[in-house]
């Protein structure tokens, strides 16, 4: 996992909320809040970076539900009398022919659309995973500091401490048959650790904020403290990290994939794996699934980046 | 525009009788996205050896600006400087190359700023950052320059300069800071010195010590002094005279306590009834209205005009020149002058 | 000072135990055998098997096993025997380590010497060209996953223009070693990238910057002496947390080159469940990760005056 826990994002006052008067009157700034995913909106409207991403992203998810829109040929069903060395007909863009036939027939074009959702998938699905179990673990540590704080942050040591793919490798390699879901698992157990201590820092930060002992000084409960005053403040930060991951995400499981040990089934990691063994003469069935691996990654990385951006005022 | 004349007494160092710095017309523009920001437009003023010229104004009145152009510190871009001249002993500095610039930089001109804290470097130790002065200007060795550093800041009147010169700013208090901000200054005893807001950011009680260490030790030295504030108390004892900017001019100018006897401009007059006196306890204080001027929408004509309780028709249309203010029978005053067009009355009536 | 390290030692503790327990726990916890493995598709007579697992002490409870090979390795360096071999884990690991040591620290100084010049370059003149063309590499840097730049790598290096062999043959040959270095150094140069050009960028508007030009320092000093010894703080720190990271992050470009160290040993050893080495190479990658997470912390006060740990 890349280090973006050191991202700084300004946490601005959150929403103006409803309940009792006494408390969202000392608590709201509403207009630094708008101001913050207002001005971060503006911002982001402007960043070619994050208009290019988002298009990408837009066509990757049109091509993860409807693959039939981007190719009627097979994806797994081999044409034996389609040998993998013959050349891709480049200018037929759009045909099974177009980027070529790995060793048992099949169209490397259907293929790379194919695989698109299995990629997506894993990513999403782990992101999802490790954001909540993340902010969770994170929340509780931050909120209650002392011995939970110990103990929670000893343990985010402990899976931060063993490197991200071995871990998940170790477990994946237990399993003959890796599901979508299987494979989330596994990333999401090695992975949330990040989060967890982005929001453990947010929470400290903010539970120290003057509006948050206003309010409990006024008598809120633990959970409404939680989630009206301090969740919203901590958002900023874990969105950027989470938008990050996704592409980070994605990479791990191919990787997975390279290794042997990713998703059973259609996967641009198999894919390039197989393909690998064939470079010296048809490059295309590892190239064609590698370039789609590394827009999807760049896409997710590039927003990543937007968002962190448009979040930080410091990085203007 | 006119040209007050400078009445000045040569110096022993200095050599062709003429002012020490002359800043003539100058002007200085940002580049920025939202547009051309004029932040200094046409500044003239002259500092002697040995007197202290107070520049006087709200920020963004362009007086640190002007400062900078003047010490050549200005990021260019965003920052131009498309006219002017800025003679220091009648040489246009504006015209030489930048390692000559470079040169007179810290040796011959020196500058202390505002914030010791952040404008000292929090990672290397005062008496590195001292000595470098000397190693860089000097080629002093490592082990000289951190004698001369120690003597330095025995000058400035640190306890212990000996113990502390290997501590970093941080352990500092905030005056003793601005204290190594002089001394930095100091090092190679140049002729001028131009302190921009160098007590703002501390205790009152620090402000009046580390002030008059300033003035002690610019009599010491006869350098001149170029002083830049935004605070009329901090000046009074110290300044021989003052210059008050305005939206990047410079809306009057006089002899010190001239000045705050008479003043010949609405700004300045709003300036000295916003001073809180022990006299008039228990009144409302005085507060000019109204904001300082967006410099990239500059009101038209005075730039003073919508907060002036003056202003007449003719100062939303005409920019005021910098008039000679004279006594009501005509006779000169010396070095006065004020950018109102109704200076007469402010003055005397 | 002391008191701090002290302290961190005694944090590292638990780490340490909870790191090996787990990885202890999932290696043999998960479905899977080592002995069985060692007859391949022969099946050994139950007796053979019985008395294998007895000799390697896989028949007793896991959490005996556990203090068993924790109580080796402190007491004697014990890491336990690889299965497969017959030979002590400390052999394999003696084999492996230095050429994963070369491989990374050839890496890393890819990485320090690339990933901060091109930092600077950028940071220097943020916001213009040169700024965003270093942001576009970096980016691809990090989204081009390390088999896929390995894979593009060979094909034009080796194959097309015949430069550089395809695999490592000689793990003591830099120029063999180059390639590898190159791909395992990719992704960390460009977060070093980032890192310096964010950190040059914040603080060549800094104030302390000003007072460098305003003394009449030259150029070269105010950038080579002020502006470079704040910057890169926050770099060298993420650069020593990053020495683990490449040593762990070996096993896929060991797997593409084929070099025999500890990323590809570590690779064989899941993909043959031996539990043994297993524990034995990620306990040594644990603990070089926490001993230079500590030595980061340390560094850090050594180079920012104002950090001081209690």
């Amino acid at each position: 996992m890349p280090d973006v826990t050191k991202t700084d994002v300004k946490t601005g006052a959150q929403d103006p909320v409803g309940g009792a008067p006494a408390v969202a009157a000392l608590e709201a700034k509403p207009e630094k809040a708008r101001s913050l995913w207002g001005d971060a909106w503006a911002d982001l409207r402007r960043s070619w970076i994050f208009i290019v991403s988002s298009v990408l992203i837009f066509i990757l998810l049109l091509i993860t539900f409807f693959p039939g829109w981007f190719t009627s040929a097979e994806p797994i069903l081999g044409d034996l009398s389609k040998h993998y060395l013959q050349k891709p007909k480049l200018g037929d863009i759009g045909s099974a022919d177009w980027l070529g036939y790995d060793q048992q027939g099949r169209s490397v074009y259907a293929r790379v659309i194919y695989g698109t959702r299995a990629s997506i998938a894993v990513g999403f699905g782990t992101t999802l995973l490790v954001t909540l179990l993340g902010s969770l673990v994170g929340m509780i540590a931050g909120y209650f500091g002392g011995v939970v704080d110990s103990v929670l942050s000893r343990l985010t040591d402990v899976f931060f401490g063993i490197p991200f793919l071995l871990g998940t490798m170790v477990v994946l390699n237990s399993f003959p048959d890796r599901t979508t879901w299987i494979v989330i698992g596994a990333l999401g157990l090695f992975g949330w650790t990040q989060i967890s201590r982005v929001m453990r820092g947010a929470v400290i930060t903010t539970k120290q904020a003057d509006y948050v002992q206003a309010a409990k000084a006024l008598g809120a409960g633990t959970p409404r403290i939680m989630f009206r005053h301090i969740l919203p403040n901590t958002l900023a930060p874990v969105i950027v990290v989470a938008t990050i991951s996704l592409g980070v995400y994605i990479a791990a499981e191919a990787t997975l994939s390279f290794l042997g040990l990713g998703l059973s089934g259609v996967s641009w990691g198999n894919d390039i794996s197989d393909g690998g063994n064939q470079i010296r003469v048809a490059q295309w069935i590892m190239l064609y699934p590698s370039i789609m691996l590394s827009i999807t990654v760049l896409a997710f990385i590039m927003l990543g980046e937007a968002v962190r951006n448009a979040l930080d005022p410091k990085m203007r | 525009m006119t040209v007050i004349e400078e009445v000045s007494v040569p110096s022993p160092r200095d050599g062709d009788g003429g002012p020490l710095l002359e800043v003539r017309d100058l002007h200085v523009e940002f580049h920025t996205r939202e547009g051309v920001v004029k932040a200094v437009n046409g500044v003239n003023y002259s500092v002697d050896a040995g007197e202290t010229l107070a520049v006087l104004g709200e920020s963004g009145s362009g007086k640190s600006v002007t400062a900078q152009a003047v010490m050549g510190i200005l990021d260019m871009p965003p920052a131009k400087i498309p006219q002017g001249e800025i003679l220091f002993r009648g040489q246009d500095m504006l015209k030489m190359s930048g390692e000559e610039r470079r040169k007179i930089r810290g040796r011959r001109i020196a500058m202390i700023f505002q914030d010791a804290l952040s404008s000292l470097n929090p990672v290397l130790s005062v008496g590195y950052q001292l000595g470098e002065m000397f190693r860089v200007h000097q080629g002093m060795s490592k082990k000289d320059a951190k004698a001369k550093a120690i003597e330095l800041m025995d000058r400035v009147k640190i306890p212990a300069a000996a113990a502390r010169v290997n501590d970093y700013p941080h352990q500092f208090s905030g005056g003793m800071r601005q204290r190594i901000m002089i001394a930095m200054a100091l090092a190679l005893e140049p002729d001028l010195i131009i302190a921009d807001e160098p007590t703002t950011a501390l205790d009152v009680t620090v402000q009046a010590q580390v002030m008059e260490l300033l003035a002690d030790l610019q009599r010491e030295y006869n350098m001149g002094l170029i002083l830049i504030t935004h605070d009329l108390g901090v000046v009074a004892d110290v300044a021989d005279k003052i210059a008050v900017m305005y939206a990047g001019r410079i809306v009057e100018r006089a002899p010190v306590h001239e000045l705050y006897k008479r003043p010949a401009h609405p700004y300045t007059r709003g300036l000295l009834d916003s001073i809180p006196r022990l006299d008039q306890k228990g009144q409302e204080l005085y507060a000019i209205k109204g904001l300082p001027p967006n410099l990239l929408r500059v009101p038209s004509g005075c730039a003073f005009n919508p907060r002036c309780p003056k202003a007449q028709d003719i100062c939303r249309t005409d920019i005021p020149d910098l008039f000679p203010v004279t006594e009501p029978d005509g006779s000169e005053l010396v070095g006065r002058a004020s950018a109102c067009h109704f200076w007469k009355e402010t003055i005397h009536g | 000072m002391g008191r701090y390290v002290a302290r961190r030692l005694l944090q590292m503790i638990p780490v340490f135990i909870g790191t090996t327990l787990l990885i202890f726990l999932m290696v043999y916890a998960l479905p899977g055998d080592p002995v069985r493995g060692l007859f391949g598709d022969k099946a050994g007579s139950p007796q053979v098997i019985a008395a294998l697992r007895h000799q390697y002490g896989l028949d007793q409870p896991i959490l005996v096993q556990y203090w068993h090979y924790m109580r080796d390795m402190i007491l004697h360096a014990d890491f336990g025997t690889q299965i497969a071999s017959g030979r002590p884990v400390t052999d394999v690991l003696g084999d492996a380590f230095p050429v994963t040591l070369r491989l990374a620290s050839l890496a890393f100084v890819i990485e320090v010497v690339v990933g901060i010049g091109l930092g600077i370059m950028a940071g220097m003149r943020a916001g213009r060209l040169t700024d965003n063309v270093v942001l576009l590499i970096s980016l691809l840097l990090i989204s081009v996953p390390v088999f896929v730049l390995g894979f593009i790598l060979k094909v034009v290096f080796a194959f097309q223009l015949n430069w550089l062999p395809p695999n490592v043959n000689d793990s003591t040959n830099y120029n063999e070693l180059l390639m590898p270095a190159i791909v395992l150094a990719a992704a960390s140069l460009a977060y070093v990238t980032r890192l310096t050009r964010t950190s040059v960028a914040e603080n060549l508007r800094a104030d302390y910057i000003r007072t460098a030009i305003a003394k009449g320092l030259p150029k070269r000093r105010v950038v080579g002496v002020h502006l470079m010894r704040n910057s890169l703080i926050p770099v060298i720190t993420y650069l020593g947390t990053d020495i683990g990271a490449l040593m762990g992050g070996a096993v896929v470009t060991e797997g593409l080159f084929n070099i025999q160290g500890i990323g590809l040993t570590i690779y064989q050893s899941i993909v043959r469940r031996e539990g043994t080495t297993l524990v034995g190479l990620v306990t040594i990658l644990v603990l070089i990760y926490l001993v230079a997470n500590l030595l980061v912390d340390l560094l850090y006060a050594v180079l920012d005056p104002r950090i001081r740990y209690a």
